[in-house]
């Protein structure tokens, strides 16, 4: 299959700053690319400039359609949908308020309380909740509310922006699997950031790693788990 | 006892003006943290045009809803047109732009419509409600219409998209976009509500206090002082307050101060709750870790 996502010569600033330097990737349709690298490489600002909340050059293709330069609002029309850093949920509104927000480009009324039904079905514990505010939510719960958010768009392509961050192993595990189950099910392609590379190496197909704003390494998940430089700095063995 | 409940009736439907005024400046102030000290000129301009209308000859409830219709758009045009380029930029900044459309809608009204003193029809039947003593019928009238702006409203943020999506734009911006809600298009509509209130709180209150270019000036304040009260970031706490405050002018006005120092409630007030409790009666602590 081909290229779902495109980028190519990417750079990222935030004011004045440059922050990415000639990033380029391409994530697969149907595949999961992890994003690898330290604190501060630029992991979070990849995400943050296919979705344009930040200033870019360089190109960005959604099925070679040029998406670079464009509002976040019409590249979420698109059918990209991202779980940003810190998991952007609205605390404040309802679980099922926070559901009905990520369906809210959607034209199919029906389509939408359907997907919330089935989500629930999937998610007990959201449904439980559902009246609750977000806000009251445990921090796996949190995480979960915030995939289904963006399940809720029916999404082609899927943005992950650690979601392991501040969570409990089995949690953890149980996270990656529920994204494994959307990956094979629903056959949504992923871009997947980690801190924890041997989780994310283990879903991924395909790599890249970041340092300092630039791609040092790309390739299949299995080379890469298997790269002596990569087994030293973020592996740990 | 009678007097007394006429004054606290009265207060009421005062009271009704002022939390319309009140949830006015949350419908901003929720969403931008500024406090349009315009929305007092702007509504007493968009009573203006309903006199123009209903002076050149259409029904009341046409003119009204006409009026309506254009403080929504009006209101949503300004936010585009001024406050949009200025989003970013400094508090201070905004606070121009405030002063300079109160500036600019005061001395426009006075130069269209003149600056005697007009009579503003009411609606409503003339004298009193079922031979009460209480309430004339326009008292109550325009209690009856803030009760259902306030229902309306209600229905709207709860129960439609449109309105979840400006509460989500609120309070989250960055996650709104990221479920592609058009974050600029829910302030402007957020501003368009807040003038399209106001309009109907100019042409309840015109009646009573007749129509002139300074009209408003007083009642912002009253406004102000209720949505303090009842804090100044939450929609119903705002509305209580203004009651609250309509009922506390009209019976400390006739009872303790006398008419002329009514104002001075206000103030009182304002300053009462911004050093005694900022967060007002029902107003969200926020709490921020350092
Ligand atoms: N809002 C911002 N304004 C200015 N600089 C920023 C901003 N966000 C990030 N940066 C800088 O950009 C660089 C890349 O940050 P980014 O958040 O993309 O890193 P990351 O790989 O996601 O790190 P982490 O693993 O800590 O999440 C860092 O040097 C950071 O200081
Ligand atoms: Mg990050």
């Amino acid at each position: 299959m081909g290229a779902i996502l495109q980028a190519s010569n990417l750079d990222a600033f935030y004011g004045p700053t440059q922050v990415l330097f000639g990033v380029g990737f391409e994530l697969r349709e149907g595949g999961i690319t992890t994003i690898l690298g330290a604190n501060g490489a630029g992991k979070t600002t990849t995400l943050r400039a296919v979705c344009g909340m930040v200033r870019t050059a360089g190109e960005v293709r959604l099925k070679g359609e040029r998406i670079d330069g464009k509002a976040t609002e019409d590249i979420v029309r698109k059918g990209i949908a991202h779980v940003p850093d810190g998991r952007g949920t609205f605390t404040a509104l309802t679980v099922e308020e926070n559901l009905r927000l990520g369906g809210y480009v959607r034209k199919d009324r029906d389509g939408v309380a359907a997907d919330i039904e089935r989500l629930y079905e999937r998610f007990p514990r959201l449904k439980e909740r559902r009246r609750q505010q977000a806000g009251t939510l445990s921090g796996g719960e949190q995480q979960m509310l915030a995939i289904s958010r963006a399940l809720m768009l029916r999404p082609r392509l899927l943005l992950l922006d650690e979601p392991s961050f501040g969570l409990a192993p089995l949690i953890v595990k149980e996270i990656f699997e529920i994204m494994r189950t959307i990956n094979r099910e629903d056959g949504v392609s992923m871009l997947l950031v980690e801190q924890n590379a041997s989780l994310a190496l283990d879903l991924a197909d395909h790599a890249y790693l970041l340092e300092t704003g630039k791609v040092v390494i790309a390739g299949s998940a299995d080379a890469i788990k298997n790269d002596e430089q990569v087994r030293r700095s973020y592996l740990g063995y | 006892m009678e007097a007394f409940l006429h004054q606290v009736f009265s207060g009421l439907a005062t009271g009704g003006i002022y939390a319309s005024m009140a949830l006015a400046l949350v419908m901003i102030y929720q969403s931008t943290h500024h406090i349009n000290f315009s929305q007092g000129e702007m509504a007493t301009f968009c009573t203006f045009i309903a006199w123009a209308l209903i002076e050149t000859g259409f029904p009341y409830w046409v003119a009204f809803f006409a009026t309506v219709a254009i403080g929504l758009v009006g209101g949503m045009a300004i936010q585009r047109i001024l406050l949009r380029p200025v989003e970013n930029a400094p508090i201070l900044t905004n606070v121009i732009v405030f002063i300079g459309l109160l500036v600019i809608f005061n001395s426009t009204a006075g130069w269209i419509f003149d600056h005697t003193i007009k009579a503003f029809p009411s609606p409503f039947p003339r004298g009193t409600f079922f031979d009460t003593q209480y309430f004339s019928s326009h008292e109550i009238g325009s209690i009856m219409v803030t009760l259902l702006v306030l229902v309306a409203l209600y229905v709207f943020f709860r129960f439609t998209p449109l309105g979840l999506a400006m509460r989500a734009a609120a309070q989250n911006p960055v996650s709104s976009r990221l479920v592609g809600i058009r974050v600029s298009w829910m302030l402007a509509l957020g501003w368009g509500l807040a003038a399209a209130i106001g309009a109907i709180a100019g042409m309840m209150v015109a009646p009573i206090v007749y129509l002139d270019p300074n009209m408003m000036a007083g009642i912002l304040l009253y406004g102000f002082a209720g949505a303090l009260l009842g804090g100044i970031d939450n929609p119903w706490g705002a509305v209580f307050g203004g009651f609250v405050v309509g009922v506390l002018e009209n019976v400390l006005g006739a009872y303790v101060i006398g008419t002329e120092l009514k104002l001075t409630v206000a103030l009182v007030l304002i300053v009462g709750v911004l050093t005694l409790k900022p967060t007002g009666l029902f107003g969200k602590v926020v709490v921020t870790r350092v």
